[in-house]
C-alpha cells in the first residue's frame, strides 16, 4: 500500500537562510506522528510546503500515492484531502458558529452551487458535527465571541466536516487551560479514527500521551525518527534540547530519569 | 541614435519629476504605510505658495528675474505643507492606524477640503507663476537643447534623494525613524517616541510634496485641482518601486518615466499611460511586492 | 437562521420593510413633480451602483474606485444606442464635428438595442473579470486593489477624452433625444423609465439580499475577515472576490444605463476619478455591509448635494469633505448600522428582563443583524 504523504529532498531557504534542508521523510496511511524540534528546526515550515503556502526550492511533496502537490494551490491541496489546522485558532469572527460550519463543508462545490441552499446530507453531516463539537446550544453565536477552547474545538469541527485524508495540527494544545486541553485530546482521538495525522507540537505531556512515532527535526532535516522512548534517550536529541556538548551529555544519560522529565519540559518552555 | 538621446533625456526628465511627486508618498506610504490621498493636494498647496511668494516677496528680494524668492519658496513651501502635513497626522491621520482603507476615505474628504479653499482663496481658473530669468533657454549640446529647467529638476530630486539618504541612514532622528517603521513596540521600548516620530515622518513626506508642488510652477499654470492630476502617477511609482525602499521608488520613477517618453514618442500620450498600467499590472503579477522589497520568512 | 414562529410572520418582518418602501417609490410619480421624479429616479440608479459597490467592499472588504469606470461603460454602452437611435440614421453630431464620413465599425452593432443592453451587462463584467483575476491571483490587497482600479478609471476617462471622434471628446455623448422610439422629453416616458428603474432597483436589491444570505456572501464575508483561512478551507479567493467584482460591475453598468436616458447626457466627467470615490461615501454614509444602507446613502446623498449644492455651491465641497471625514472616523457603522445597533441594543434591553439569555436565543435574524453590524 503506498505511503499517504511523501516529502522528498525539500529545500526551502529565504534570503540564503535555509529552513528546509533536504528533508525527507513519509509517513504510512493511518499513522499518528508527532513532529518535534527546537524552535527554527523548520516544523511550520514543513507544514507550509506541505499545504502549498510555501513553493520548495527543490524536492516534491507526494500525497495519496501518485499526487505531487508541489506545485499546486493550497486551495487545490485542501480540496485533494490535506487539512490544516493552524496555531492560533482562526474562525471567522464575524460569522455565526453555525455559518462557520456551513462555510466550511462546501470547500468541493462549484462556484455556483455556493449560491444554492445546502443539501440535506450536508445540513445533517452540519448538525452531527455540531454535537460532535459540543457547541449544538452556540450554533447562533458570533464565533468571535466564543471562548479560546470553544474557537479551537470549532476549528476542528470545520476540519471534521470536510473529512480529509491527512490532518496536519499545528500544536492543537498550544494555550489552553488543563480542561480544554483534556477536552481537544477526546476530540483528537475522535478525529484521528481512520485517517492519517501529522502533529506538530511542543508540549511533551501531550506528545507522551498519545505518540506512537515521533520524528524530531533540527536544522530543516530529520534528526531521529522512531518510538516516543526511543527518541527520548536519543543522545543526538538531548543535545539538541539541552544545547550540552557530547561528553556532557553522556554524564547526563547516566541520571536517565533525570533526562527524561527535564527534557520535554526544556522543551516545552520554548 | 539622436531621436533616441533625446527621448532617453526626455524619459529621465519625466522620470525626474514623476520621482519628484512620489517622493513624498514613499516617506508616508512607503515607510508609514499610510494611504494619503490628499498628497496630491499638498503638492497644490506647494505650488500655491510658490504663487503666493513670488506676489509678496519678488519685488523686496531683486525682482522676479533674479529668482531669490524661487530658492526661499522651495524652503516655504517644505516647511509650510510639512506643518499642515504634521497638523493632519495628529488631527486625522493617528486616530486611523490599521484601517487604510478607512484613512485613504478621510484623507480623500481632507483633499476635498483643501481644494475648495484654495478655490475659494485663489479663485477656480488656472494661475501662473514666472520662472526666473536663469531658467530659462537652454544649453544646446550639438544635437538637442536641454532646458535648464528640466535640468535644474533633475538637479533638485538628486540633491533631494541625497538629503533623504543622509536623513535615513545618517542621523539620529532617521534611527529612531527606521526602529520606529520596523518594530514599533520594540522602539518604543527602548525610548523612541514613536507618535514624535509619526508625525514627523509624515511631515517631512507632506514637505517633499510641497517641494514638489514649488517644482511644478515651472513646467506649467497650477490651479486647485492641480493634485489630482499627479497623485494616481505617484502612487503608481511607489507601488511599482515596492514599499519602504527609497532606490525602488527612483528606479520605478525612471522606468515608467523612460518607458512613457518611448511609447508617447511613436503613439499617444495616453496610450503611453495604459500601456505602462499594463506593463505595472502584470509586472505586480511576477512581483507581486514591487521592485525592491524586502522579504521577510 | 431556523425560527419557531410562524413562516409567514417571520418572512412579513423579513421583508415587509423592503416591500412597503417598493410599493412607495412605485407610487412616487403620483405625487412628485416632473422634476422631483427625475431627480429621484437619477437618485436611484445611483443607489443600484451602491449596492454593487457594497457587496465589493461592505462585505467583501475590497474597496473598488473604479465603480465610475463600470458606471461609464454601462452609461456609455447605452448611449451609444439612445444616440443612433436619436440620429435616425445619420452620423453622431460630434463625429461631423470631427471630419468623420462614416460610423465606424465599433459604433455599428450599438444600433440595434439588444446588442447595447448586452454589452452594458457584459461590458463591465468581462474587464472586471479580467483585472480583478490578476489582480487577486497576485494578492494584490487593500489599497493597492484601490489605488490600482483608481488608475485604470483615470485611463479610460483621459482615453475618452482623447479619442474625440469616437466618444465625442470632453463633451460626451449628448442631445440623446429617444428611447425605444419615444420622445425622452416626453413625461411619460420619464415616468416609465422612472418605473422601471424602481423595478430593477428592486430587482437587484433581492439578488443582492439573497447572495449575502447565501453560502457564497458568508465566504465572501469570510474572505474579507481572513483570506489565507479561506484559501485553507479550500476554496479559491480569487474566485470569490473576482465574481463578487464582476457582479459589482455589472450593477454599475446597469445604473450607468438607466442613468443616461434620465439626464439625457453622459461625459467622462461623470466616470472620473471623483465620481468614483463619491460612490463610496454614499456607501459610508448609510452604512457598510448593510445593503438597505447602500440604497439609502446614495439618496441621503444625493438628495443633500442636490438640496445644498442649489443654494451654497461653495460649501457643498466642504461639507462632503467633513462627510468623508466623519464618516469614517465618528459614524462608521453609517446611518443604517448605528440605526440597527441601538434597535438591536434596545430589544435586548426590552428582552432581558424576562430572558436572559437574548444573545443565545435563536430569534430570526439577530445573528444576521449582529454579523452585519460588526466592524
Amino acid at each position: 500500500m503506498s505511503n499517504i504523504l511523501e516529502v522528498r529532498k525539500v529545500t526551502v531557504s529565504f534570503d540564503g537562510f535555509t529552513v528546509l534542508n533536504n528533508l525527507d521523510f513519509s509517513m504510512e496511511r493511518g499513522e499518528l506522528r508527532f513532529f518535534i524540534g527546537p524552535n527554527g528546526a523548520g516544523k511550520t515550515t514543513m507544514l507550509d510546503i506541505i499545504t502549498g503556502k510555501t513553493k520548495p526550492q527543490a524536492g516534491e511533496v507526494i500525497f495519496d500515492g501518485d499526487k505531487n502537490v508541489s506545485h499546486l494551490g493550497e486551495h487545490r491541496i485542501v480540496q485533494l484531502g490535506i487539512g490544516r489546522k493552524f496555531q492560533t485558532p482562526s474562525i471567522f469572527g464575524s460569522l455565526t458558529v453555525f455559518e462557520n460550519l456551513e462555510a466550511a463543508i462546501g470547500f468541493r462545490d462549484y462556484t455556483h452551487q455556493l449560491f444554492g441552499p445546502m443539501s440535506g446530507e450536508e445540513r445533517d453531516l452540519l448538525h452531527e458535527t455540531l454535537e460532535e463539537i459540543g457547541l449544538q446550544n452556540r450554533a447562533q453565536v458570533r464565533a468571535g465571541l466564543l471562548s479560546h477552547g470553544e474557537k479551537q474545538w470549532l476549528e476542528i469541527g470545520m476540519l471534521l466536516i470536510q473529512k480529509p485524508k491527512l490532518l496536519l495540527l499545528d500544536e492543537p494544545v498550544a494555550g489552553m487551560t488543563r480542561r480544554e486541553r483534556d477536552r481537544t485530546g477526546e476530540l483528537l482521538l475522535d478525529i484521528i479514527k481512520n485517517r492519517s495525522v501529522l502533529v506538530v507540537e511542543h508540549d511533551m505531556e501531550f506528545v507522551r500521551k498519545f505518540a506512537k512515532t515521533v520524528t524530531v527535526l533540527h536544522m530543516g532535516n530529520v534528526l531521529c525518527e522512531g518510538p516516543m522512548d526511543e527518541v527520548q534517550n536519543n543522545p543526538q536529541v538531548i543535545e539538541v534540547y539541552l544545547g550540552k556538548a557530547h561528553d556532557e551529555v553522556r554524564q547526563v544519560r547516566k541520571k536517565q530519569v533525570v533526562v527524561r522529565r527535564t527534557a520535554p519540559q526544556a522543551a516545552a518552555v520554548h | 541614435m539622436v531621436g533616441w538621446l533625446a527621448q532617453l533625456f526626455n524619459g529621465i526628465s519625466l522620470g525626474s519629476i514623476l520621482l519628484m511627486i512620489s517622493l513624498g508618498l514613499a516617506f508616508s506610504f512607503g515607510l508609514m504605510k499610510v494611504i494619503n490621498m490628499a498628497h496630491g493636494e499638498f503638492i497644490m498647496v506647494g505650488a500655491y505658495v510658490t504663487y503666493v511668494f513670488q506676489n509678496t516677496f519678488a519685488d523686496m528680494l531683486g525682482g522676479v528675474d533674479l529668482g531669490i524668492w524661487f530658492i526661499l519658496s522651495l524652503f516655504a513651501a517644505f516647511i509650510i505643507t510639512g506643518i499642515l502635513g504634521v497638523i493632519l497626522e495628529v488631527g486625522l491621520i493617528r486616530f486611523l492606524y490599521g484601517r487604510p482603507l478607512d484613512t485613504l476615505l478621510a484623507t480623500f474628504g481632507v483633499a476635498l477640503v483643501l481644494q475648495q479653499a484654495a478655490r475659494s482663496i485663489f479663485g477656480a481658473p488656472n494661475v501662473q507663476v514666472v520662472s526666473p530669468s536663469w531658467l530659462s533657454g537652454g544649453v544646446n549640446i550639438g544635437i538637442m537643447v536641454l532646458p535648464y529647467k528640466r535640468l535644474f529638476i533633475i538637479a533638485l530630486v538628486i540633491v533631494l534623494v541625497a538629503l533623504i539618504y543622509v536623513y535615513l541612514n545618517r542621523t539620529a532622528a532617521g534611527r529612531r525613524l527606521r526602529a520606529v517603521m520596523q518594530n514599533r513596540e520594540m522602539a518604543a521600548a527602548l525610548g523612541v517616541r514613536s507618535r514624535q516620530v509619526d508625525a514627523l515622518t509624515f511631515g517631512v513626506g507632506a514637505g517633499l510634496a510641497g517641494v514638489a508642488g514649488c517644482v511644478l510652477t515651472l513646467i506649467g499654470p497650477i490651479g486647485p485641482t492641480l493634485g489630482t492630476n499627479y497623485i494616481v502617477d505617484a502612487f503608481m511609482v511607489v507601488v511599482l518601486g515596492g514599499t519602504g525602499s527609497l532606490l525602488g521608488t527612483i528606479l520605478a520613477a525612471m522606468m515608467i518615466g523612460i518607458f512613457s517618453s518611448v511609447i508617447e514618442f511613436s503613439t499617444t500620450a495616453t496610450i503611453a499611460k495604459a500601456l505602462v498600467f499594463v506593463m505595472i499590472v502584470a509586472f505586480l503579477q511576477w512581483r507581486p511586492t514591487g521592485l525592491v522589497a524586502q522579504r521577510a520568512r | 437562521m431556523t425560527s419557531q414562529k410562524n413562516p409567514f410572520r417571520t418572512f412579513l418582518t423579513d421583508w415587509g420593510p423592503f416591500i412597503i418602501w417598493g410599493v412607495i417609490l412605485l407610487l412616487a410619480p403620483m405625487v412628485l413633480s416632473e422634476f422631483r421624479l427625475n431627480l429621484l429616479g437619477k437618485f436611484l440608479t445611483f443607489a443600484i451602483v451602491a449596492i454593487g459597490l457594497d457587496l465589493i467592499w461592505g462585505y467583501g472588504g475590497m474597496l473598488s474606485l473604479g465603480q465610475g469606470l463600470f458606471f461609464g461603460m454601462g452609461a456609455y454602452f447605452f448611449a451609444m444606442y439612445l444616440k443612433l437611435e436619436s440620429g435616425g440614421g445619420r452620423l453622431p453630431d460630434f463625429m461631423v464635428w470631427s471630419g468623420m464620413k462614416e460610423l465606424p465599425s465599433i459604433w455599428q452593432p450599438f444600433a440595434s438595442p439588444v446588442f447595447a443592453i448586452m454589452m452594458v451587462l457584459i461590458g463591465p463584467m468581462v474587464i472586471a473579470a479580467i483585472l480583478g483575476f490578476f489582480v487577486f491571483r497576485s494578492r494584490i490587497q487593500g489599497v493597492y486593489f484601490s489605488i490600482i482600479t483608481q488608475a485604470l478609471t483615470l485611463i479610460v476617462s483621459i482615453s475618452l477624452i482623447g479619442q474625440q471622434p469616437y466618444t465625442g471628446g470632453t463633451n460626451g455623448i449628448t442631445n440623446l433625444s429617444t428611447i425605444f422610439g419615444h420622445s425622452l422629453a416626453d413625461p411619460q416616458t420619464q415616468v416609465a423609465l422612472y418605473l422601471s428603474t424602481v423595478i430593477i432597483l428592486g430587482i437587484i436589491y433581492i439578488l443582492a439580499r439573497l447572495l449575502t444570505r447565501s453560502r457564497f456572501g458568508r465566504l465572501l464575508v469570510a474572505t474579507r475577515d481572513d483570506e489565507a483561512r479561506v484559501r485553507f478551507l479550500g476554496y479559491s479567493p480569487v474566485t470569490i472576490k473576482t465574481t463578487t467584482f464582476a457582479i459589482s460591475a455589472v450593477c454599475a453598468g446597469i445604473g450607468g444605463a438607466l442613468f443616461v436616458p434620465q439626464v439625457g447626457i453622459i461625459s467622462p466627467a461623470a466616470l472620473d476619478v471623483v465620481p468614483s470615490i463619491m460612490m463610496v461615501i454614499w456607501v459610508a454614509v448609510g452604512g457598510r455591509a448593510t445593503l438597505v444602507g447602500a440604497v439609502v446613502g446614495a439618496l441621503l446623498v444625493n438628495a443633500g448635494q442636490s438640496a445644498v449644492s442649489e443654494q451654497f455651491p461653495n460649501i457643498w465641497q466642504y461639507f462632503l469633505g467633513a462627510l468623508f471625514i466623519g464618516a469614517v472616523l465618528l459614524f462608521p457603522q453609517g446611518v443604517v448600522g448605528s440605526y440597527r445597533m441601538a434597535f438591536a441594543r434596545w430589544r435586548a434591553r426590552g428582552h432581558s428582563a424576562d430572558a436572559p439569555e437574548v444573545e443565545e436565543s435563536p430569534v430570526a435574524g439577530s445573528g444576521r443583524l449582529a454579523q452585519e453590524v460588526v466592524e
